[in-house]
């Protein structure tokens, strides 16, 4: 059996201004996944990392990491995780490198030049080392955060929105180092915006919207679960449904576009002997005749996202209607 | 036996020593100077004329008043603004995320502060010793009342910074608490010049007997019985410490 790395029972946060951010959560998150926590803007995912991080109290509810509790022992528990906050900020008076042996120290160890600069070097600060934090631009800030949060080598790590202000490059170089670190064994826990980037990369996800978990799961199986594949048709003329058409095509929820140039269907799943594919082109073309052109169309987790939350995402671009 | 993080309280002293000592001038020379400026203008102000029922004369009898109120207050502007700037910037989180105890981060911060009000001690000591005589009658009392002082105000900068929100409410503490308490606690006069009702409030002043105290130890005269002055001192430092690590502990103002 899998063993788990964090645990989460019932997480209840009430802010004082009597916001309810978290309504019990529960989740598990498996030792050595590369786990996806996502959710739309205010979700609460800020909120429950944080009261992990030991930055807000925890209403009701427990939080066991690798078997210990988080609230009790804390002084372990902490030094098992590296947490990157949202919120970028710096001590002004040090340089990079002072910053990184003080976290360093912080974690009651000596700091690792060798590692250090390791980070340095895979989070591209290696030029930026003796700056000052103030001379750094955003997107620098934020892989200094980075950097901080593994100096101790912790086997959590927790990512708060990573890549948001990253560079394309960074942003790759910062996924590889990810994998690197997940392959040789550490846990990463992380939330983003960027769906695409959350379905290559994590192999499990859960969803939370407005305090309440949605779904959590194995990525794999949250796809196989939720996302629909449709047969979208594109026809010469417009075609008519009549009544029995409509009957005999129920199964596959029919969506007629493009002034009747265009039909959409859902594919079933599990048909015996059969692809879902040939059965949807078979049922229509026994009533309209061959398409034009036919082409499947897979969802994505953003379209899982956009279902189950019923939200368009954080980006702020519509959903559009396929 | 201690099994904490010692390394870690270490690394958080040595960033706060060094935070002041990036800030040199501001935080060790311009104090020293500006008990200096006082000393002066008293200096001339006064002449020769001598404190009633002491027996020394009035400069004497200042200087040892105020250098411990250059410590005092440097000892509280440490810890204060080390927590009001963190907070308003939003790196408290750090001290917060990492394995440290409330011990641990009481003691490196008060430690940090004690040895900043050493500091400027030991500068305002040292630039008035080829002007003034400045041998002590009793060292021991000297460094009593000087740590234990430096505590009680690190450790009050400490919940001070803790309680404030913006630079605002520290400036209000400072200028209706820490000014008034230390300017009245008798360093630049002796309470025995005071009306009756003045002298026994200032019976539960703890900055009279840190002042006293400290003065006794330089001059081996003093307004106060020694004895309830350490034994204040001692106590109202102990509290102190014993009220900031109870309020780091329960995150006081600083988690939601
Ligand atoms: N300090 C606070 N006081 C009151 N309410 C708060 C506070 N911080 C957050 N909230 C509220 O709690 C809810 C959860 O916020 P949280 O920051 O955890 O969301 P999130 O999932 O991290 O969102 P985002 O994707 O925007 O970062 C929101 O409704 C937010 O308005
Ligand atoms: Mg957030």
């Amino acid at each position: 059996m899998n063993k788990i790395a964090l645990q989460v029972d019932g997480l209840r946060k009430v802010y004082a201004n009597g916001n309810i951010a978290l309504h019990g959560i529960s989740l598990a998150v498996p030792e050595g996944s590369f786990f996806a926590l996502l959710g739309p803007n205010g979700a609460g995912k800020t909120t429950m990392i944080n009261i992990l991080a030991d930055i807000l109290h925890p209403g009701e509810g427990t939080m066991t990491l690798f078997g210990r509790d988080v609230f009790q022992e804390k002084s372990w528990c902490k030094r098992q995780m590296g947490i990157v906050p949202q919120e970028v900020a710096f001590d002004p008076f040090f340089s990079v490198r002072e910053i990184l042996n003080t976290t360093s120290g912080y974690y009651g160890c000596r700091p690792d030049r060798v590692w250090i600069d390791e980070l340095l070097d895979r989070l591209g600060l290696t030029h930026q080392a003796d700056k000052n934090t103030r001379q750094l631009s955003g997107g620098m800030r934020r892989r200094l955060l980075v950097a901080q949060a593994l100096v101790h080598r912790p086997p959590l790590v927790v990512l708060d929105e990573p890549t948001a202000g990253v560079d394309v490059e960074l942003r790759r170089r910062l996924w590889d180092f990810m994998r690197e670190l997940n392959r040789n064994g550490a846990t990463i826990l992380l939330t983003t915006h960027y769906l695409a980037e959350a379905e290559e990369l994590c192999d499990h996800v859960a969803i939370i919207d407005q305090g309440k978990l949605v779904a959590s799961e194995p990525m794999q199986s949250l796809m196989h679960r939720v996302a629909v594949s449709r047969l979208v048709l594109r026809y010469a003329k417009p075609i008519l449904i009549s009544a029995t058409d409509e009957a005999a095509l129920t199964d596959f929820k029919p969506v007629i576009l493009d002034e009747g140039l265009e039909l959409h269907l859902e594919l079933r799943r599990d048909e015996p002997g059969m692809s879902g594919f040939d059965v949807a082109y078979e049922a229509a073309r026994n009533r309209f005749g061959p398409p034009l052109d036919a082409a499947v169309h897979q969802e994505d987790l953003e379209d899982v996202f956009v279902r189950l939350t019923g939200n368009t995402g954080a980006e702020g671009e519509t959903h559009v209607q396929r | 036996m201690y099994s904490g993080n010692p390394r870690g309280a270490w690394t958080l002293f040595t960033r706060e020593v060094n935070r002041f000592l990036k800030v040199k001038v501001q935080t060790i020379v311009a104090p020293a100077l500006t008990a200096i400026l006082y000393l002066v203008v008293f200096r001339y102000a006064l002449g020769d004329r001598g404190v009633p029922g002491l027996g020394i004369d009035y400069f004497t009898f200042l200087i040892p008043g105020l250098v411990m109120m250059s410590m005092l207050q440097n000892a509280f502007a440490n810890t204060s603004s080390s927590i009001i700037m963190a907070k308003v910037m939003n790196v408290h989180v750090y001290l917060l995320m990492a394995p440290l105890s409330a011990v641990e981060v009481v003691g490196a911060f008060i430690a940090a502060a004690v040895l900043r009000s050493m500091l400027v001690g030991a500068v305002l000591l040292l630039t008035l010793s080829p002007f003034v005589d400045l041998s002590p009658a009793h060292i021991w009392m000297i460094l009593l009342y000087g740590i234990c002082g430096s505590i009680l105000m690190g450790g009050l900068g400490l919940i001070g910074g803790m309680w404030s929100k913006k630079f605002d409410d520290m400036s209000l503490i400072n200028n209706f608490l820490i000014l008034p308490l230390t300017f009245l606690s008798g360093v630049f006069y002796s309470v025995k010049q005071l009306p009756p009702l003045w002298q026994q409030l200032n019976a539960y002043n703890p900055f009279f007997y840190l002042i006293d105290g400290f003065r006794f130890g330089f001059l081996g005269v003093g307004d106060s019985d020694p004895a309830t002055a350490a034994g204040v001192v001692v106590a109202a430092a102990i509290l102190t410490v014993l009220a900031c690590w109870y309020l780091w502990s329960i995150g006081w103002r600083l988690k939601e």
